[in-house]
């Protein structure tokens, strides 16, 4: 039994570090839990569970985890509210007012980055063009650039035009426009964060932000202790007494244990626990809050959902596109850290985990974190686990060249561009089912997809030949593209003879609810901004997630090199090899 | 792809609707739920057109039910039924099919729509102009769990609206009320913002504005103030006004989409509050299908004690 590492301060560290996030799962009284249900079934969901908290509507997005209490802001005019002042105009019977983020602004660092502009712009813009960000909503963008506000409004201008998923309307980017301030300076400049401690108490007499910010850290993690010393050094990481700031950083988060407990520190001296975010964008994604609404709001699933009926399961996530411009980044860091570590292991906590408790970021957090402290590694590592490198190929009619040929890798490198997994979890409902976890670049198509697959029936009536067309029954949670879900099943072909061959039965986001999907990172903003964790990883997983990869990691380093897969294939032979030892193979998806 | 049908039936409808699919590829579908749309000639085409692009966000079967005035008596005592069914890229994302019925088989429009009804999806009755009184009662009507309607649709819609206080059921909308949404979450919005207690509200508003009334309404029911119907050039709805002890809380709307956001203590902002096509009306209907107990409470303007 190769088990994780033991690590001798585990619970006890973590229950010190976060307080709340061992036995906090029950539901707070009034606030945070209960904005307004704007959007989908898994938000009717919360909304139930969140009635009896739902008087508190009010305080809108003053709720979150920020510190309750008087919620004046002391530099403004306000008259004194009390905490528990109610927005008549608010009910929980009214559904058709959204949510609506409170007054909040948001600070983006590195806002000339791509990310930027192709994500974080244009969902602000979209947001506001639903509605759903607050008068007075102002964005201020930090970076090295000698430009002006109106500099930075074109810039954002541009890039909404370019990638907003919502048409472009005048007097919606008016509305935004007037709140767009720019700083320009480098993150050691104090002269900088003056300003801009300066331009958010500016914002907050003219545009009423009432002092509420979220930090978005767009930058390299090599950036963010700067950033987040300079923040506690200028006074803006802390907040005026009834509002919040909160921390916004995106993964990698960390390279191992190690780092991201350091990661971790460093955030945490400057900013609450429960005031970072860290984005894991699948999260946002519609499907996969939908495999919580699917597996929980039905009655149909989870009886099946378990080791009586389940075979294994395959957690997928491939891409089409080789490293591109990014060698520096991802050379050394490879396919398993970048995207097992978080995405694919946050896909198999919500696959995997027992009913929380109540649709809320602490009872999330503490089912997501039984799953992944019951993870258990294969003996074999070296008979269970797969990592290879692209070869060169052609790819969708493309000719392509190897990761080793690609331009600023060392030819030498073992970095990983393609990682198969197995893991167990020890547990009642799924102890011996394997979860085969993989990715890589420049393998066949983009896709990311969770397939359950389930035992064959113990018994066929029919012939062995009716049935030789059948395979097992599966339900594929398709992620990206083309979200939605397949359930293949056997059906008998049509005709005198007796054939049973597999079918599948398709449920398309973009059939049943077109077009309005928003974005992920639209409703991670959002998130943010309403102070709503539910859909952010904490700390702990993130910690929890390294556990289980290091010692992975670590017996790469010490034996023999990546393999190597065509481009445009589905990954190595020694991934086919790997589920043949099991008797499985993979599905193609 | 489009079928004509002359002097049909409902399973005749059912097996043309099951063809046209076959033909374009699509055997099976996802949609969600049966809109039926019951509207004369003159505004069928409008009314078609704002369904289909809702059916963009909400893939439907919509049932376009046309009664037509026949002029020959012999016409009138002879009841016949038309259908023209279009699946595919004519029809957005759903089918639709277009009911003219003559004579009378008019009267008993229901007989022909229940076959058509998708198995178990949500009905939605959409009555673009004229509405019956009782809108629950009505055999359409009845066969839906939202039945929505058009105040604007109407010369006095003040009278209108007080039918429709009187016959509510849940269930009932009002696209008057679905125009109020935006208005009602940036009101929502600001109070959020300036956190006081109002002591006064006025509605700025063109003359006889069922949205205004029910604006108004709503805000009594919600603040328990008295509010003050104001005239004004349009159009629709203005300006909102809430007295505060700190001042006035004003969103103002003159003209276009901009409006602007006062609050005390404060500088002015610009909203962005247009007015939205019915098409986006229809849409922000189909997304919730209970009853919507606001508009029961905005109806009916019981002030504080409300009950629902």
């Amino acid at each position: 039994m190769s088990k994780k590492p033991a690590e001798p301060a585990k619970p006890g560290a973590d229950a010190a570090k976060d307080p709340s996030a061992q036995d906090a799962a029950v539901p707070e009284g009034p606030g945070p839990k209960a904005m307004q249900a704007g959007e989908p079934a898994v938000e009717q969901e919360r909304r139930r569970s969140a009635a009896a908290a739902s008087e508190a509507v009010a305080s809108g997005a003053g709720g979150g985890s920020a510190p309750s209490g008087s919620a004046s802001s002391g530099a403004r005019t306000e008259p004194v509210p009390t905490a528990d002042w109610v927005n008549p105009l608010r009910d929980p019977r009214d559904r058709r007012l959204p949510r609506i983020a409170g007054p909040s602004g948001l600070v983006i660092f590195g806002v000339t980055g791509d990310l930027s502009r192709k994500k974080l712009m244009p969902a602000v813009y979209d947001l506001a063009n639903r509605g759903l960000l607050p008068p007075g909503f102002s964005l201020v963008g930090f970076a090295r650039r000698d430009w002006e506000d109106q500099d930075f409004a074109q810039v954002v201008h541009d890039a909404v035009k370019e990638h907003a998923r919502t048409p472009f309307r005048e007097e919606v980017w008016q509305q935004l426009a007037e709140g767009m301030r720019f700083i320009p300076g480098d993150f050691d400049d104090d002269h900088a964060f003056e300003q801009l401690r300066v331009a958010v108490e500016e914002l907050d007499s003219s545009r009423g932000t009432a002092g509420n910010y979220a930090f978005y850290l767009s930058v390299p993690p090599k950036f963010f202790p700067k950033v987040v010393e300079q923040l506690k050094k200028h006074g803006l990481a802390e907040a005026p007494q009834g509002s919040w700031r909160r921390a916004v950083i995106e993964k990698p988060f960390g390279h191992d244990l190690e780092s991201a407990r350091e990661l971790n520190r460093i955030v945490h001296e400057v900013f609450d626990p429960e005031q970072v975010f860290r984005i894991d964008h699948y999260l946002g994604k519609e499907t996969v809050q939908n495999i919580l609404a699917l597996r929980f709001a039905n009655q149909m699933y989870e009886p099946i959902w378990n080791r009586s009926y389940v075979d294994h399961v395959q957690i997928t996530m491939a891409e089409d596109i080789g490293i591109g411009g990014r060698a520096g980044y991802y050379d050394g860091i490879g396919a398993a850290r970048d995207v097992i570590q978080n995405h694919l292991l946050q896909l198999m906590a919500l696959t995997a985990m027992e009913e929380p408790i109540a649709f809320d970021a602490e009872a999330l957090l503490t089912e997501k974190l039984k799953v992944l402290k019951s993870v258990r590694l294969p003996e074999d590592l070296g008979a269970h686990t797969v990592r290879a490198q692209y070869a060169e190929g052609w790819q969708g009619g493309e000719k392509v060249v190897g990761y080793l040929e690609e331009e600023g890798i060392d030819p030498k490198s073992k970095t990983d561009t393609y990682a198969a997994v197995k893991l167990e979890i020890d547990n009642r409902r799924w102890a011996g089912i394997p979860f085969y976890l993989r990715t890589g670049k420049r393998l066949g198509r983009r896709v990311t997809e969770i397939a359950v697959v389930f035992k064959r029936a113990p018994h066929s009536p029919f012939d062995s030949t009716a049935t030789e067309e059948l395979g097992e029954n599966a339900i594929v949670i398709r992620v990206q593209p083309d979200e939605g879900m397949t359930v293949r099943f056997g059906s008998k072909v049509p005709g005198t003879s007796m054939e049973i061959r597999d079918v599948s039965m398709d449920f398309a986001y973009g059939e049943s609810f077109t077009e309005s999907s928003p974005e992920a990172y639209e409703r991670l903003i959002l998130d943010v901004l309403l102070g709503d964790a539910n859909l952010f990883p904490r700390h702990q997983e993130v910690e929890e997630s390294w556990k289980i990869l290091d010692p992975i990691e670590a017996y790469w380093d010490e034996h023999g090199r990546p393999a190597q897969y065509r481009s445009g294939t589905w990954g190595p032979r020694e991934a086919d090899e790997m589920l043949a030892r099991d008797g499985r193979s993979w599905r193609r998806p | 792809m489009k079928i004509d049908l002359t002097d049909t039936t409902a399973s005749k409808i059912n097996k043309a609707l099951v063809e046209g699919r076959r033909a374009i590829g699509t055997p099976a579908v996802g949609m969600v739920l049966t809109m039926i749309i019951v509207t004369d000639e003159e505004n069928a085409y409008d009314s078609i057109k704002a369904a289909e692009d809702a059916s963009r966000e909400h893939p439907s079967r919509t049932l376009v039910v046309i009664k037509r005035h026949v002029r020959t008596l012999r016409d009138r005592t002879h009841s016949r039924l038309d259908a023209e069914i279009r699946v595919g890229s004519e029809a957005g994302t759903g089918e639709t099919v277009v009911l003219r019925t003559y004579g009378d088989v008019s009267d008993h429009a229901d007989s022909v729509v229940l076959p058509l009804l998708l198995p178990d999806a949500p009905v939605v009755v959409w009555w673009p102009v004229e509405a019956p009184e009782n809108l629950a009662e009505d055999p359409l009507g009845a066969l839906a769990q939202r039945r929505i309607t058009d105040l604007y649709a109407f010369d006095r819609p003040l009278e209108v609206l007080e039918q429709r206080a009187r016959h509510y059921a849940p269930g009932d909308t009002d696209l008057a009320w679905t125009r109020l949404t935006l208005w009602r979450s940036m009101l929502a919005a600001a109070l959020d913002q300036a956190r006081v207690k109002v002591t006064s509200a006025a509605v700025e508003a063109e003359a006889d504005n069922p949205s205004a009334e029910l604006l108004a309404r709503w805000l009594e029911a919600r603040l328990g103030v008295r509010v003050d119907r104001v005239g004004s050039a349009g159009p629709f709805v203005t300006a909102v006004r809430l007295g505060t002890a700190d001042g006035e809380i004003v969103i103002d709307r003159p003209a276009g989409p901009l409006a602007t956001l006062t609050l005390p203590g404060q500088p002015s902002r610009t909203l962005a509050l247009k007015v939205r096509p019915t098409s986006e009306l229809i849409a922000e209907e189909l997304r919730r299908l209970d009853a919507d107990e606001m508009y029961a409470i905005a109806l009916r303007g019981d002030g504080i004690k409300e009950t629902v």
